[in-house]
């Protein structure tokens, strides 16, 4: 195969029909913020590891963002995608090849340049199996991906090295969201000398390309970032050093704040003290508030009586006071009536969702053949509010009939009883909740609605799988063109009105995120509810008082 | 002594294969799987099972009991399966802090209980006896996750005597000590009164007034060695007692011990370190129970090892 003229080819059809090469635009700096200073944030857990495969849980998240980087990012404090270690990317007219230049002169930690052979050792590292990457499915449409996954590959067809600085991938699929892969950090960039000097213990000694290096990590106490010098965005970071403080409780770190020894609870505001917090103006001040994307819901096993018939799951949409559970979490919150949070692209203002209406609820709970109600379970996770939750939800329930019982559990036997087909006939999502990947409509799609998911230890707990929708989806994922989003964004909203009508999920709300930042703390509110960076974007903050 | 130490570490050999074994049983019969807790939630069928097989988690019980222990005999805790790290060097990390966090306690709860159990049983009857003794019974049923938010609140925030959680200096070691004492306070003080109590009605100590020694001699030359003996010989138990008090002392100071660590470990079902944490207790109440043991007679010669 001619693989440079055609890559020449393809962009001149992407020429032809507008699809001009994506460039990276040039970074704005704030010209009030003030480079120095140093900031501590705390955490109630250890960091489980710092290795960009590995970490998958909302702590570890943003702290991997600010340490390595990847092909693709989002501009701060929105969903909006941006190029990072690209410096540009062109996308065939048929959607399956995408290629990247990469930006020149980008060092790593350890002080060697980056350049593409780390692109591709990254991603295939992650999709290897022996490195038990939970991220390694969302490579799956690379060509080759199936033989490295089932090892017995190592390294991916579909990736391949042009010249140092510019990388190709070549996909068995159009994928519209394969930009959002590549932002995240599963597709961050390693640099395989150190990965090999560290072994499994490379989570513990990251060497990326990010704003800040890790210079110290005492197990359990702290962790502490350093700007790195070297980094590649001119004037960023703005702040020196950031040191996590591990091991503190919520309510601790809030009195820690309130004494000036904190600048950010990382695990928010503890639920006890909220109403405090916001009932004290100087205080709620410092309270930046977003949303979130995420959503709370109900799954109803659809394979079982009485939830496989639509007309009990529709009663139960109806039966749901939101409202009130929303009060029952201090309003930290905003009710749902569709899967996709308001944050989210796809997202459908004008829809209605199922009202709140007993009376409605009963009559169809009886067209069903269902008038005396009838006895069933509901599985939620054992801590705090998720308990209280489900008891409102219980008594909801119990007005049209419905005799639930509770089963509050660990986590972990909760998500167990879903991905057995017989093992629980309603979940409350609390705590297991869905927060997305990345802000794509279709990452609430597949795993936890589409039919890929209705499987044997899957996290589609409703275990509903509608043909007709999995083909739409897949017909609106093949949309690659950037210029046709907007119908891309309208195909998912019809998917998610269709999934409403077959009423596989009670959505029960979308959380809101609080952010308590300390009085010295500067930037963009929007930075302190990046949708990607919880709880802050540490590329961009900064200090006030620093000379 | 020898034979008798030969019998108690045949004992505590067993005693630890028991643990070993039922919390192996426990942790296989969870409902829970953490295999798919490492896949995370986008990962295929494919990917599961390739992990579960690495991890050897396909295999029967008695065959991952067996690997597992065989590489305990080589002192390999394994790695634990969300951090990755060596449970050892996890173990071995925090231990230090955990051992210092329990030789605060013993300090407080000795001093303490003994002052309190002393000045009760001389002012027998009176209210100061039944005020101690109120206070006693008080600190030993209060939940611990209470009088640490407690004491944080009065001691750190409110007078700002003392940090507000942390680790690192001698000024971060008082309030959990207390918080971890108090507890042990309560029972010592109780002990320490009745015992005291019963030696002073002993005939030496009537013998002793009746040469003419002052009170204060008495009491602290003839009744105190002798009413202390058998509080002593009790520290070596309240090691297992700790154990279980670390879990929300740790918690509630941000204290870096193996009790944060097993507690963490639990809400994510990281069986690797929930299995050396358990051990490393194990261990260590067995021990604590044999130092008692042993240490018991050389301090009182009326307790003799059979």
């Amino acid at each position: 195969m001619k693989r440079f003229p055609y890559m020449i080819a393809a962009s001149a059809i992407a020429l032809v029909l507008g699809l001009p090469p994506a460039l990276a635009q040039e970074e704005k700096l704030d010209p009030n913020a003030r480079p120095g200073g140093e900031i501590v944030i705390t955490y109630k857990d250890d960091v489980a590891t710092l290795d960009p495969a590995i970490g998958y849980d909302w702590q570890n998240w943003s702290m991997i963002k600010s340490l390595f980087d990847g092909l693709m990012d989002y501009q701060p404090g929105t969903t909006e995608l941006r190029p990072e270690l690209a410096e540009s990317y062109e996308i065939s007219q048929d959607g399956t090849t995408f290629t990247f230049k990469l930006r020149p002169g980008v060092k790593f930690h350890n002080g060697r340049e980056m350049t593409a052979d780390d692109v591709k050792y990254s991603i295939e590292r992650v999709v290897n199996p022996k490195t038990q990457s939970p991220g390694a499915g969302f490579f799956a449409s690379i060509q080759g991906f199936d033989a490295v996954a089932g090892g017995s590959a190592e390294t991916l067809e579909g990736v391949t090295i042009v010249d140092p600085l510019t990388i190709r991938f070549d996909l068995s699929r159009p994928d519209a969201t394969f930009l959002h892969v590549m932002a995240l950090n599963f597709s961050h960039v390693v640099p395989k000398e150190d990965v090999e000097k560290h072994g499994p213990d490379f989570g513990k000694n990251p060497v990326g390309t990010g704003a800040y290096r890790m210079t110290e990590w005492t197990l359990g106490q702290r962790l502490v970032f350093e700007r790195n010098p070297d980094y590649w965005r001119q004037g960023l970071p703005y702040l020196d050093k950031i040191t996590f403080e591990v091991g503190q409780e919520p309510i601790v770190a809030l009195l820690r704040l309130q004494n000036g020894e904190v600048d950010v609870p990382g695990d928010g505001i503890p639920p006890a003290k909220f109403q405090e917090v916001m009932d004290d103006p100087e205080q709620k001040a410092r309270v930046v508030i977003g949303g979130q994307l995420h959503t709370g819901y109900i799954t109803m096993n659809t394979t079982k009586p009485p939830f496989d018939d639509v007309k009990v799951r529709q009663a139960v949409n109806m039966a749901i006071n939101k409202e009130r559970i929303v009060t029952l979490i201090n309003n930290r919150a905003e009710p749902a009536n569709q899967p996709l949070p308001p944050s989210m692209p796809g997202y459908d203002k004008a829809y209605q969702g199922y009202a709140y209406d007993v009376d409605k609820a009963k009559a169809l709970l009886a067209e069903a053949g269902f008038a005396d109600g009838f006895e069933t379970e509901l599985f939620a996770m054992n801590t705090d509010p998720n308990p209280r939750i489900a008891q409102a939800i219980q008594q909801d329930l119990a007005a049209i009939g419905i005799k639930a019982s509770i089963q509050a559990l660990a986590q972990a036997n909760v998500i167990a009883a879903g991905g057995e087909k017989d093992g629980a006939p309603m979940i409350w999502s609390g705590g297991m909740g869905w927060i997305a990947d990345f802000p794509d409509p279709s990452n609430f799609y597949g795993p936890i609605l589409g039919c890929g998911g209705a499987v044997q230890g899957g996290w589609n707990w409703a275990w509903y799988c509608n043909e007709e929708l999995d083909a739409k989806a897949a017909e609106a994922d093949s949309i690659t063109d950037p210029s046709k989003s907007a119908e891309r964004y309208r195909m998912w909203s019809e998917i998610y009105a269709g999934i409403m009508e077959d009423a596989p999920w009670v959505p029960v709300f979308h959380e809101q995120r609080f952010t308590m930042r300390s009085p010295r703390m500067a930037g963009d509110d929007r930075l302190y509810v990046d949708p990607v960076h919880i709880p802050i974007n540490y590329d961009y903050v900064y200090v006030t008082d620093v000379q | 002594m020898i034979v008798y130490l030969g019998r108690r570490l045949i004992q505590a050999a067993l005693i630890l294969f028991g643990v070993s074994i039922i919390t192996f049983a426990l942790l296989y019969l969870l409902p829970a799987d953490p295999v798919r807790q490492i896949a995370g939630r986008s990962a295929t069928a494919e990917t599961v099972e390739n992990i579960r097989r690495q991890l050897g988690l396909d295999q029967p019980f008695l065959v991952q009991y067996w690997r597992y222990v065989l590489k305990l005999m080589s002192g390999d805790l394994g790695r634990s399966y969300i951090q990755r790290s060596e449970v050892t060097e996890l173990i071995m990390s925090r231990l230090p802090a955990s051992l210092l966090l329990m030789v605060g306690a013993i300090i407080c709860e000795v001093s303490i209980g003994l002052t309190m159990g002393l000045i009760a049983a001389m002012r027998r009857g009176t209210v100061t006896d039944r005020a101690l003794m109120v206070s006693s019974f008080v600190g030993v049923s209060a939940p611990q996750f209470v009088v640490g938010l407690l004491l944080l609140y009065v001691f750190a925030v409110r007078l700002g005597w003392l940090p507000i959680g942390g680790y690192g200096t001698w000024q971060h070691l008082v309030l959990p000590s207390l918080t971890l004492g108090i507890l042990g306070a309560g029972w010592y003080s109780r002990m320490m009164r009745s015992s005291m109590i019963d030696v002073l009605t002993q005939d030496y100590i009537r013998t002793a007034h009746a040469k003419g020694l002052a009170g204060r001699v008495v009491l602290l030359r003839h009744a105190l060695p002798n009413a202390i003996l058998p509080v002593i010989a009790m520290i070596g138990i309240d090691i297992g007692l700790f154990m279980s008090g670390i879990v929300v002392v740790e918690s509630v100071f941000g204290w870096p011990g193996i009790g944060q660590l097993a507690w963490q470990a639990i809400q994510r079902v990281d069986v690797p370190i929930i299995m050396g944490v358990t051990l490393v207790s194990a261990c260590a109440i067995v021990l604590g129970n044999l130092i008692a043991d042993i240490v018991a007679p050389f301090i009182d010669p009326r307790i003799r090892l059979k």
